[in-house]
């Protein structure tokens, strides 16, 4: 089960992901990812009740990457426990999405961007 | 001479009756019973009877024959309430058997009065008279009878032939509903059979069919002389009428409470009925009804419609699980042809070496899974081994299943190093893999004279290797990317080649995720730090028997949770130098 929040902060979107990412509920995600990034520049996503990412959760975020480079869009994760980062990581997202610990550290970074 | 002709008219009228008396008994006996046969029959044998009387002595008793004659007459009367074939003849046909009943009672009175006129003219120089001979006059009066009495019964059931075949008309409507999917006829059909059912039943002046299913087929509005303008301007009149709703007797279809009856004045239609259709429980449509008469739906009426709108929606649910069946079957079909290829393009046995031992397993969960393994020699020295994983289930990974192999085994043959297989392996998939889609990837070159293993990782689960001399086994984390993911020519960038020099007895370990992320019932990974145990574990013992040890540890974690994923495992342990 899955559940998805959205909320404007100053000039940034936040997506709070809470729950498992299965096959299913990736669906979800991959809706709503692509109805924000239309007219989101600067995307927050909350992973700290994430608690499991399948291939297919990976699949929906790795398809947005090249979409997003090309429209200007920044994403970074943050909050995400060690099992879920390392999913991450072996697979190499990490190299292509940047992912940090707290909300602080994620603002900061996309505005220095 | 009279006798001779009085003889010949004998003749002629006796075959009348008798075969009158025929046609009678089947009408008699259109529904037979044991009572009336048996009846049936000690009548037969008292005519019988009486005709041999004409050849007794006793024969002109006067007695017998009023006697008999007065039997005959109430026997008859006993016989002719066996007239159930009346109720079978249609309006057409009840009428053509009045003027034919009528035909031959005018025959009947015409002959009897001939024998009479015989009987008195020439009484005395007749040899037999008939109109003394009781078992023809019994038999005349038998079928005389029975030929008024069916005669008043037909003219009385003419008002009421209509009511019965209505009532059969609408058993057959009934049946037409219901028989629809087996006739081969589709859902569309239901729909017209219903419309025109209702509207026969009610002796409607127009109706329509409105079908709005909740979800996937757009509206659709059945109409039955009525347009569409007309359509509306009924359903913008319906608010300002007398509206009163019916309640169903129907304990369980309390939902139907949305049927009403309205009652328009200064309208073309007076009288209007709805009633809404219910298919599993979801609102489907609604079928209305409309009348130029005030007051124009009874209760029969009613009862009738709503039959109907059951059955249809019956019928209706029956297709639906039908399509979903089929739906269902056709996918199960297609999933174990994908199951067979995928087995089909894993390798048999791994080849031997001189050098190593190995096992290869994997097993597949429940859907068609994506992992993959193969092997090549490229001389004595020289073995090639990959392992991979593609992501997601079902046919489409199988299909990159083999897309795989067939990279493989075409790229492998150009013994390029780890690095620059994966990156020439990521463009000819690239065009091919669906947006979500990505594959991990692992090879592996595994060299006798260098004593290497020259590997990279694009995106796999880490390389488990266990040393012999230290007794340890660790991970290898080397930098990697999954393929697919980037699209572009940057991808050499993120593919690192690591090296391991081999010892004996030093053991590889290739695997996929199904086993590091295999869960138990309390949701708890196998994870890295078991595997590597086990490994260490049972390091001194063959690849096979390593590779029981876990799959045995594997089953034993997971409990009685199915496997969610593929379970794939090689194993390498590398011999002792023979000197």
């Amino acid at each position: 089960m899955i559940s998805i929040l959205t909320e404007t902060e100053e000039d940034f979107f936040i997506i709070n992901i809470s729950g498992e990412i299965d096959a299913s509920s990736s669906i979800h995600l991959d809706n709503k990812l692509g109805e924000i990034i239309k007219s989101a520049k600067k995307i927050l996503v909350d992973c700290t009740n994430l608690k499991y990412i399948s291939s297919a959760g990976l699949g929906v975020f790795m398809s947005y990457i090249q979409e997003m480079e090309e429209g200007d869009i920044r994403m970074i994760l943050f909050g995400m426990s060690s099992n879920v980062k390392n999913v991450f990581e072996i697979l190499g997202l990490d190299q292509l999405i940047k992912m940090v610990e707290t909300k602080e550290e994620a603002k900061s970074l996309l505005n220095a961007i | 001479m009279i006798n001779f002709l009085y003889l010949i008219n004998l003749g002629l009228i006796s075959a009348f009756f008798i075969s009158t008396f025929v046609v009678w008994e089947r009408f008699i006996f259109y529904q037979k019973s044991k009572q009336l046969i048996y009846s049936w029959r000690i009548f037969i044998y008292l005519l019988l009877a009486s005709l041999l009387l004409t050849f007794a002595p006793i024969a002109s008793s006067e007695m017998i024959f009023l006697g008999f004659v007065s039997f005959t007459f109430l026997i008859s009367i006993y016989f002719s309430v066996n007239l159930k074939w009346v109720a079978y003849l249609n309006f057409k046909q009840k009428w053509k058997s009045i003027l034919l009943f009528i035909l031959i009672i005018i025959y009947l009175v015409y002959f009897i009065k001939q024998i009479y006129d015989y009987s008195i003219d020439y009484s005395g120089i007749l040899i037999l008279d008939l109109w003394a001979n009781t078992s023809l006059i019994s038999l005349y009066t038998f079928i005389f009878i029975y030929a008024l009495i069916s005669v008043l019964v037909i003219l009385f059931n003419l008002p009421t032939s209509s009511v019965f075949e209505k009532k059969i008309e609408e058993i057959i409507n009934f049946q037409r509903l219901s028989q629809s999917r087996n006739t081969g006829k589709n859902q569309n059909e239901v729909y017209d059979v219903l419309l025109e059912s209702s509207v026969s039943a009610v002796l409607a002046d127009a109706a329509w069919l409105d079908i709005n299913q909740s979800g996937l087929e757009s509206k659709k509005q059945l109409a039955y002389k009525i347009s569409s303008e007309e359509i509306l301007e009924v359903q913008e009149h319906i608010p300002k009428g007398k509206i009163k709703k019916l309640f169903s007797t129907d304990p369980i279809k309390n939902l139907n409470s949305n049927r009403y009856i309205a009652s328009i004045r200064d309208f073309r239609f007076k009288s209007i009925l709805v009633f809404p259709i219910f298919v599993q429980n979801d609102s489907f449509g609604n079928l209305v009804l409309l009348k130029e008469i005030s007051d124009g739906f009874n209760d029969e009426m009613i009862n009738v419609i709503s039959t109907y709108i059951n059955q249809a929606s019956i019928s209706i649910e029956n297709f639906k699980l039908i399509d979903a069946a089929v739906e269902n079957e056709r996918y199960r079909k297609e999933l174990n042809i994908a199951k067979t290829v995928q087995r089909s393009l894993l390798p048999l046995k791994l080849e031997e070496s001189n050098y190593f031992d190995i096992i290869g397993f994997s097993i597949s969960a429940d859907e068609v899974g994506g992992d993959y393994y193969d092997i090549y020699k490229i001389d004595d020295d020289k073995t090639i081994l990959i392992i991979g994983d593609v992501s997601g289930k079902g046919t489409s990974a199988a299909f990159h299943m083999s897309q795989l192999k067939g990279i493989f085994q075409s790229l492998v043959q150009l013994d390029l190093n780890p690095r620059d297989f994966l990156v020439y392996a990521n463009n000819a998939l690239i065009s091919g893999l669906d947006k979500n889609s990505f594959i991990t990837v692992a090879y592996y070159i595994i060299d006798k004279s260098s004593q290497t293993i020259e590997f990279s990782r694009a995106g796999h689960c880490p390389t488990l290797y266990y040393n012999h001399r230290k007794k340890e086994a660790e991970y290898y984390y080397s930098k990697g990317l999954g393929l697919g993911i980037l699209r572009n020519n940057e991808f050499y960038r993120y593919i690192n080649i690591d090296t391991i020099k081999f010892k004996p007895d030093d053991i590889l370990v290739l695997y996929t995720d199904g086993i590091t992320e295999a869960r138990n019932l309390n949701q708890e990974e196998f994870g890295y730090d078991r595997l590597k145990n086990l490994i260490i574990d049972n390091a001194s013992y063959a690849p096979e028997i390593i590779k029981d040890a876990i799959m045995k540890a594997l089953y034993a974690f997971g409990e009685s949770n199915a496997p969610g994923d593929d379970y794939t495992i090689i194993i390498i342990k590398f011999k002792k130098n023979k000197t």
